[in-house]
């Protein structure tokens, strides 16, 4: 028997939001045999995880809170890849923006009303910049962008634990934290009681001044120009460098502001669990949206259920809580195989013989 | 700068630096045959790590060390698969498949070591190997100890340098190899099926990482740890093509790199420089982006590097 895959011209809008929902189903009921390995039963597991999620107002505020960093290393990775330019490096451009946001929101010198829009603005800066790095060494010296950003992602974070134990330690507790931030510079919370922080909300215009620039912008063309063919962008006369290195500012900016939030909005401070893999996070949420920064939403929103869930369902049903990393990974891999989806039909047949 | 050099210039620098290389050989060895037949595998990472808790459960429950290996290089081998299946049959994006194996291997490696060994506050350990001094050579002063008084595995690292070598640039099956990754339409219509020769590189790569994983918590380390692996495996990337595709270079960069490994560990233990110990930990990433830098201008990476073949198109 030959299998072989055809190249698809044209797919229905339909199908292709079909996708990454049977990637989704595909993933969850791959992963409920791992549920049943664990003694439990997978459908009230996923019902756990579920009802954390999304039983209640609190609870989906909750999710929302936990989705924002998400949606903002989604974004960052979603631009990055249009222009194929392989920022992986999203975890450590988040953790700059989050030591940029624990330094300045500790200054007591600042006036109290500049310190949240200065925290915002240096931590999108601080992310920029670490991308721009690996984005300056691939166009300058060739250096794969891929292992550059994932080393980037390691020696960030040993500059912030050292800090963490050094410079910035708790002198009274001694603990590995940063200083508290100013209260002024805590973001304001868009519903009392909950953690529905400014950054949320950032996080979703983001989202809207993503899909505006891509769809709406020359330069969104540029990005898509190029990473559709680099050459050929060349050629029409797109500067490939200067719009990867854009690009990379953009990408790092909105991984520096997942930062920004999780120190304003969540923690107050830096600590080494800062990020509990966000950055990586962020690569599974662009792919499930297709790269479209309005579809990075709802696919933000279900990974931040699964995080925000297993730790619940691992208490009541003792499965370990790592099925959430699994979930992620499997569901990457089964969306790349639905995207093939989209663009190739499957045929089986005996005969080698075949045209294109 | 005197203190520097006292820790360095002691042969059991020198050991710990070829002893904290076999890892890096391995899977970067394993990593040459992957992309020289045109496949960049970026679940390496997940791969060495999988198979460490593999190969660590199996020698916890059967206390057979050997055994153990066995399990690490079969797991590395059934991910090669998976990884063949999603780049070479699939033809999928080699990034992003690579990363998403790398994502579920390692969450896999997570999932089963807690379900298996639970919440413990002591981690299992496992009885290591042990050196193996070959009679004779390992008495040499200075190369004895460093060379000639190591694991098993490290002997067995040292020789797959040249069978590798010999693999690639005089057998046939080697040749097939190297034309897939340079022009897999020229090596199909020699009659060399791109499929199945990406599919064996694969099937080696994954085996060479699976064993390194092996080696990371059976020889270097007794016990078992989320972060054992820690970017070993992307590092290997990197060696890769700083040691340009090219066996023996591979092995060198993987030799060098030992070296800075011992170098951090050396400095974080003595204390003879005055600096946090996370930044000595940080010391192979920068390593490695410098190696880059240096060497990726006259790197001639295989040429059809990431490129998925379909024969139907062209």
């Amino acid at each position: 028997m030959h299998i072989s895959f055809e190249r698809r011209y044209e797919s229905s809008v339909g199908f292709n939001l079909m996708l990454p929902l049977a990637a989704v189903i595909a993933s969850l009921v791959l992963c409920s045999g791992l549920i049943l390995l664990g003694g439990a039963n997978p459908l009230s597991a996923y019902t756990i995880i579920a009802k954390t999620a999304f039983g209640g107002r609190f609870a989906i505020t909750e999710t929302l809170a936990k989705a924002a960093p998400m949606i903002l290393t989604g974004l960052a990775a979603a631009i990055a890849f249009r222009a194929r330019f392989w920022n992986i490096g999203g975890e450590g451009q988040l953790l700059l923006g989050a030591m940029a946001a624990a330094y300045v929101g500790a200054l007591a010198t600042l006036p109290a009303f500049s310190l949240i829009p200065l925290m915002i603005v240096l931590g999108a800066a601080g992310g920029a910049l670490g991308a721009m790095l690996p984005a300056f060494l691939k166009a300058r010296f060739k250096v794969d962008d891929v292992v550059s950003t994932l080393m980037l992602n390691f020696i960030i974070l040993y500059v912030m634990l050292a800090l963490l134990s050094g410079p910035w330690k708790d002198t009274a507790t001694g603990w590995p934290d940063s200083p508290d931030i100013l209260r002024a510079a805590e973001f304001p919370n868009l519903l009392r009681g909950t953690r529905l922080h400014l950054g949320v909300l950032i996080a979703g215009i983001a989202s809207l001044g993503a899909w505006f620039l891509v769809r709406r912008t020359t330069l969104g063309f540029s990005i898509d120009a190029v990473g559709e063919n680099p050459r050929a962008a060349h050629h029409a006369g797109h500067n490939v460098a200067r719009v990867t290195m854009i690009t990379a500012a953009i990408s790092g900016a909105m991984a520096g502001l997942a930062g920004v939030g999780e120190v304003a909005g969540i923690q107050f401070q830096v600590m080494g669990s800062i990020s509990p893999g966000y950055g990586y996070a962020g690569l599974v949420v662009a792919m499930l949206a297709r790269l479209n920064p309005l579809g990075v939403v709802p696919a933000a929103i279900f990974l931040a259920a699964i995080t925000a869930g297993a730790d619940e369902m691992s208490r009541q049903t003792g499965v370990p809580v790592f099925l959430a990393d699994v979930i992620q990974g499997v569901t990457l891999i089964a969306m790349l195989i639905a995207l093939m989806f989209s663009t190739h039909r499957l045929r089986l047949g005996l005969s080698r013989k075949q045209t294109a | 700068m005197s203190a520097l050099l006292e820790q360095v210039l002691q042969v059991g620098f020198f050991a710990a630096a070829v002893r904290l290389a076999v890892p890096l050989m391995l899977g970067a060895l394993g990593e040459v045959f992957a992309q020289r037949s045109g496949v960049m595998n970026l679940g390496i990472e997940g791969i060495m790590l999988l198979a460490s808790m593999a190969g660590f459960t199996v020698a916890f429950f059967s206390g057979s060390l050997w055994l153990a290996v066995i399990a690490a290089a079969v797991t590395g081998l059934v991910l090669g698969l998976v990884m063949a299946f999603l780049c070479v049959l699939l033809g999928l994006d080699q990034t992003v498949a690579g990363i998403g194996v790398t994502m579920t291997a390692s969450g896999l490696a997570y999932f089963s070591y807690r379900l298996i060994f639970g919440e413990g506050s002591i981690p299992p350990a496992v009885e290591p190997f042990r050196t193996v001094p070959i009679p004779g050579l390992s008495s040499i002063p200075l190369i004895g100890p460093v060379f000639f008084n190591q694991f098993a595995l490290t002997y067995i690292a040292f020789m797959l340098v040249p069978l590798a070598a010999w693999i690639l640039y005089r057998t046939p099956a080697g040749l097939a190899l190297r034309t897939t990754g340079e022009n897999p339409y020229a090596a199909a219509s020699a009659g060399i099926s791109v499929g199945w020769t990406r599919t064996r590189a694969l099937m080696i790569g994954g085996t060479m990482a699976g064993l390194a994983g092996a080696y990371l918590n059976l020889a270097a380390f007794s016990s078992f740890s989320f972060g054992i692996v820690s970017g070993r495996g992307w590092i290997c990337l990197a060696l890769v093509a700083l040691g340009r595709w090219n066996p023996w270079l591979v092995a060198a960069a993987a030799l060098l790199f030992g070296a800075v490994d011992a170098l951090q560990l050396r400095l974080q233990t003595s204390g003879a420089i005055d600096v946090p110990y996370q930044l000595m930990l940080m010391l192979p990433y920068v390593a490695t982006l410098i190696a880059m830098i240096l060497s990726s201008r006259n790197a001639h990476a295989p040429a059809a590097l990431m490129m998925p073949y379909r024969s139907e198109e062209r």
